[in-house]
């Protein structure tokens, strides 16, 4: 009985130390603020929610037609975007830094373009 | 000593075709991966040949899933004991090919990371959207009926649990038909008759399968299947595969003379190259005139392995019928403005070509594999071997016709 | 071409929102971020059931060998080939040349989604990715599409095309991405802007009319009233929203 109360709590001191033991071991992300300045919402509000803020926008923009809401993909990368690569993603990108620390996977740059400065759509509509 | 020389190379023996069968799906899964990783540039398929081999091998299996459970019904639904035997086996290779069939499917799909979305997002209106409750409803029913069937205190429910099963898998063959069959879109789709035409294909392509693991099962432990049993399950293939004949004949005439697709049918049966060839060579040649004389022509039919054979053979011409029905139907241009010549540079009027690729046919193999490995090892651990009370199939009278 | 939309009612907004109001705050406060500008603006209505988004075609104006549409699409959607087969390759928009094999005559047109307001491409997708907008626009939602490729199945216009290998030159407003399906989507982010699609803006010929078909006032609306025209495979009863003329 003895020895299972001390396997036990050998048990549980290593579930414990082990999560302290990686955090401690992996480098801390790098995040920059390349714009200082005010956010939609306060950072902490952001770290915590920034991913449903742009799954509700993105449903009502895509599904109904919904724009120039609050929360904007495209406003998060030209205000967030690395000023030396221009870029959300890749070496200190600015999503990617915490999204790899975290190891959550990051589905929005498949398809939207990371890299703030791109040429706007709107503009393109070639005259002839 | 000698008997357990004997057991001992058997035990060997088991492992390396399990092993064998295990990395053919490893393969198949890192074929998957790699597809996943480069896109579909890797594959023969295009803009026009939409779905390519992947697809003709999951829907063989998928369709020969629902086929194979036929031997359970007639045991369970239609009372014959003979078949009664062979519901457990029945019930496990159906559940191991509409796995594999599953698998290769969803690992086809351009975002097969997102199969949760396939699973959480429904559109009623979808065919596709059905068979995503059908298939999860066939694992439930099938498996509790392979569980009334093994487990002696559950055993007073197998009866209806096999009509379930028996009507599931029905609806299951319907739905899978139907994923062609209201495509408007295409010459070759778009008929009543291919929701019953998948049906019967079942039948045939499912007893061709159960009859080749029943063989290889009974060759493994040195047995052979009594001449009675023989004669009754090969007649039963026989009439399936004329069976499936007839539909494919009344699927074509119907396109010939009902929808006027006459310049789809020319290419597909007679000017199409590797449609034709498939057709009349696989299909019809050694998937259906074949198989039919060596399980009826006595002389045949006498000679050791000749069921084996033409079982085998209807699993050919299912392959090639497959082909020129999934393939074929994509290759020939969607008639946008009958009677018109149209050219473009995204290729409208022209004849596709498609010549799948090796990651492609290594994840439908992968598929292959699969089943193959869980029926191994299924059939293995647990008592699915048909066991045939030959004095009680007396009795009943079963042997006598 | 007419302007149907209730410009108070949708706004402008990016881009668009700095050019009108956005000058003017910005001139009373120099030192303002983009930013801050987007979100003192109010989002928009969104598409509304009462407009149904459509095209006339005018293909006795369209010259055989044009395509300023097809390079207008591109340019404005960011499609910029790399795959070596062109089979891959996505085009949202084609120039089909047709010859009536009876008597020789000619044409050509162009050819996108026809934005049916019964789309097989909506019946048979299983996830609901393929969607019709309340204003009729016929979109791919990328965010739930797992790439079955059953909408390339069911189209009768062949206007769908399957992304085959990874993308990096998309533009900001038009995301599209690897393992995903695509078609032509009306312009929509300039449609929402007020502006028309691209491909009708580029056509040389004036060939191309975008308007609201509801609407009796606007110029197709108008023209549909008065003139011939003919939807391409009117047999299978698609209602839909792009109309030709001369074929």
């Amino acid at each position: 009985m003895a020895l299972m109360k001390q396997a036990l709590v050998g048990f549980a001191a290593v579930l414990l130390l082990a999560p302290a033991l990686a955090v401690a071991g992996a480098p801390k992300p790098t995040v920059k603020i390349e714009n200082p300045g005010q956010c939609i919402a306060p950072a902490e509000e952001m770290r915590r929610n920034h991913m449903d803020m742009l799954k509700h926008q993105r449903d009502r923009t895509m599904r109904q037609g919904i724009r120039g809401e609050k929360a904007s993909l495209n406003e998060c990368i030209s205000c967030h975007a690395s000023k030396s690569s221009g870029s959300v993603t890749g070496k200190d990108g600015f999503c990617q830094e915490c999204h790899s620390y975290a190891a959550v996977k990051l589905d929005c740059w498949d398809c939207h373009q990371p890299k703030a400065g791109q040429k706007h759509a709107g503009a393109a509509g070639a005259k002839p | 000593m000698q008997l357990e020389q004997n057991s001992r190379t058997e035990e060997l023996l088991f492992y390396v075709l399990a092993a064998a069968g295990g990395l053919v799906t490893v393969v198949g899964l890192a074929a998957a991966l790699f597809m996943e990783h480069s896109g579909h540039v890797v594959t023969g398929m295009n803009n026009q040949v939409v779905w390519g081999m992947p697809h003709v091998f999951a829907i063989f299996l998928i369709v020969a899933a629902s086929g194979v459970l036929n031997v359970a019904s007639i045991g369970s639904v239609f009372g014959k004991v003979m078949y009664k035997a062979r519901a457990p086996l029945s019930g496990l290779l159906a559940l191991v090919m509409l796995a594999a069939g599953l698998m290769v499917i969803m690992l086809d799909l351009g975002r097969a990371d997102r199969l949760v979305v396939a699973m959480t997002h429904f559109n009623p209106s979808s065919v596709f959207g059905w068979n995503v409750i059908l298939y999860p409803g066939f694992f439930a029913i099938v498996g509790l009926y392979l569980w009334t069937l093994m487990d002696r205190k559950m055993n007073p429910y197998y009866k209806p649990a096999g009509l379930a099963a028996f009507i599931w898998r029905l609806l299951l063959t319907t739905g899978t038909g139907s994923i062609f069959g209201f495509l408007v879109a295409r010459q070759a789709y778009q008929s009543a008759v291919i929701a019953p035409m998948f049906i019967i294909m079942s039948f045939a392509w499912g007893l061709a399968v159960f009859m080749i693991v029943q063989k290889s099962m009974f060759a493994w432990n040195g047995m052979t299947v009594h001449p009675a049993i023989r004669q009754r399950m090969k007649n039963l293939l026989g009439t399936f595969v004329a069976a499936v004949f007839y539909f494919v004949l009344v699927y074509h005439l119907t396109n010939i003379y009902f929808a006027k697709q006459t310049a789809f049918e020319q290419f597909i049966l007679l000017s199409g190259g590797i449609f034709p060839t498939l057709f009349w060579g696989g299909y019809v040649f050694l998937g259906t005139i074949v198989p039919l004389l060596l399980l009826y022509v006595p002389d045949l039919n006498k000679i050791r392995g000749s069921v084996f054979l033409a079982a085998l053979l209807v699993i050919v011409g299912a392959f090639s019928l497959l082909y020129v029905f999934i393939i074929g139907g994509q290759v020939y241009p969607l008639d946008i403005f009958p009677g018109m010549q149209v050219s473009s540079s995204f290729f409208d009027g022209k004849i596709d070509s498609y010549s799948p690729s090796l990651p492609e046919i290594l994840l439908g193999l992968g598929g292959f594999g699969l089943a193959f490995t869980a029926t191994a090892v299924g059939v293995r651990v647990l008592k699915f071997m048909p066991q045939d009370d030959i004095a009680k199939l007396e009795n009943c009278g079963h042997m006598l016709d | 071409m007419n302007e149907p939309q209730d410009k108070s009612r949708r706004g402008f907004i990016g881009t668009a929102a700095v050019g009108t109001a956005g000058l003017g705050i910005a001139a009373l406060a120099p030192g303002l971020h983009l930013i801050q500008v987007s979100q003192a603006d109010t989002p928009t209505q969104g598409a509304s059931s009462t407009v149904r988004w459509g095209m006339l075609i005018d293909t006795t104006k369209c010259a055989s060998g044009c395509d300023a549409c097809v390079k207008a699409c591109n340019t404005e959607n960011g499609i910029v080939e790399t795959v070596k087969d062109a089979r891959q390759g996505a085009q949202w928009i084609r120039k089909i040349e047709l010859k009536d094999p009876k008597n020789g005559r000619e044409h050509s047109l162009p050819m996108m989604c026809q934005h049916c307001a019964n789309p097989p491409c909506v019946d048979v997708c299983p996830t609901g990715a393929s969607m019709k907008r309340a204003d009729g626009i016929v979109l791919v939602d990328r965010h739930i599409c797992i790439g079955c490729r059953y909408c390339m199945m069911a189209c009768p216009y062949k206007a769908r095309s399957f992304v085959h290998q990874p993308l990096t030159e998309q533009n900001p407003e038009v995301p599209r991405g690897l393992g995903c399906v695509e078609s032509c989507t009306f312009c929509v982010q300039r449609v929402d802007k007020g502006l028309k699609p691209a491909c009708a803006e580029a056509c040389p010929e004036g060939a191309m009319t975008f308007g609201d078909l509801n609407d009796p006032n606007s110029e197709i609306a108008q023209r549909l009233a008065r003139e011939a025209s003919t939807q391409v495979r009117a047999d299978l009863k698609l209602n839909t929203g792009v109309r030709y003329q001369g074929i």
